[in-house]
């Protein structure tokens, strides 16, 4: 499970229509399952089909999350023209262990759709997104 | 010695290289690892030979991309 308040959601959306049709990308930081904000990160390969993050950027973010007493807990990227699903590419470069993957599509006209997953002995599982913390 | 890894005070040997560090913090794929040492990102070719000093402060992370195909 992963928690996108609906403000971050907002931000990933709007950063993939303002990087389509190129695959938008970037890091998200928090605290357990609830994502606090997303930091965009520079797609290296400027592809509508792949996404490569820049290093210098994601050191820049880790240290940033951190003095702000969070923690990077996931990735995403824009799949600017096909659904929201890990692709074998995807999976064969997920190497982070304990990650979020989340993966925003813009594939559909009637909206945005935004799926997460996670990587379990090399196959990709989808978990559930919410957007407020789940009552107890 | 005591160097900072990932932001966690670690304690290891004198002398240790990069890569082999990167053994020890139990890094399953360390060809796909950026290494920043004291602020530096390091080349991955430099790991084998790069020691690590007292004190210093690592980051490493690991590649991340994808495609949609």
């Amino acid at each position: 499970m992963i928690i996108l308040p609906p403000g971050v959601l907002a931000d990933l959306v709007a950063h993939a229509r303002a990087e389509a049709p190129v695959e938008a990308c970037g890091l998200l930081a928090g605290a357990g399952a609830r994502v606090q904000r997303s930091c965009r990160l520079t797609n290296l390969d400027g592809s509508p089909e792949h996404f490569r993050l820049d290093p210098r950027e994601q050191f820049a973010a880790v240290r940033a999350a951190r003095s702000e007493g969070l923690a990077i807990l996931g990735v995403y990227h824009s799949h600017p023209a096909t659904p929201a699903r890990m692709s074998a590419e995807d999976v064969r470069l997920a190497f982070t262990p304990d990650f979020h993957y989340v993966i925003l599509s813009l594939a559909d006209p009637a909206g945005a759709v935004a799926k997460s997953f996670t990587v379990i002995d090399g196959r990709p599982v989808e978990e559930a997104v919410l957007h407020e913390e789940p009552e107890t | 010695m005591q160097i900072t890894v990932n932001g966690k005070s670690v304690q290891t040997r004198e002398g240790i290289t990069v890569t082999e560090l990167l053994v020890e913090q139990k890094v399953k794929t360390p060809e796909y690892v950026s290494v920043e040492l004291n602020g530096e990102i390091l080349d991955r070719e430099t790991f084998p030979a790069t020691v690590v000093p007292d004190g210093a402060t690592v980051e490493f992370l690991y590649f991340m991309g994808g495609g949609a195909r």
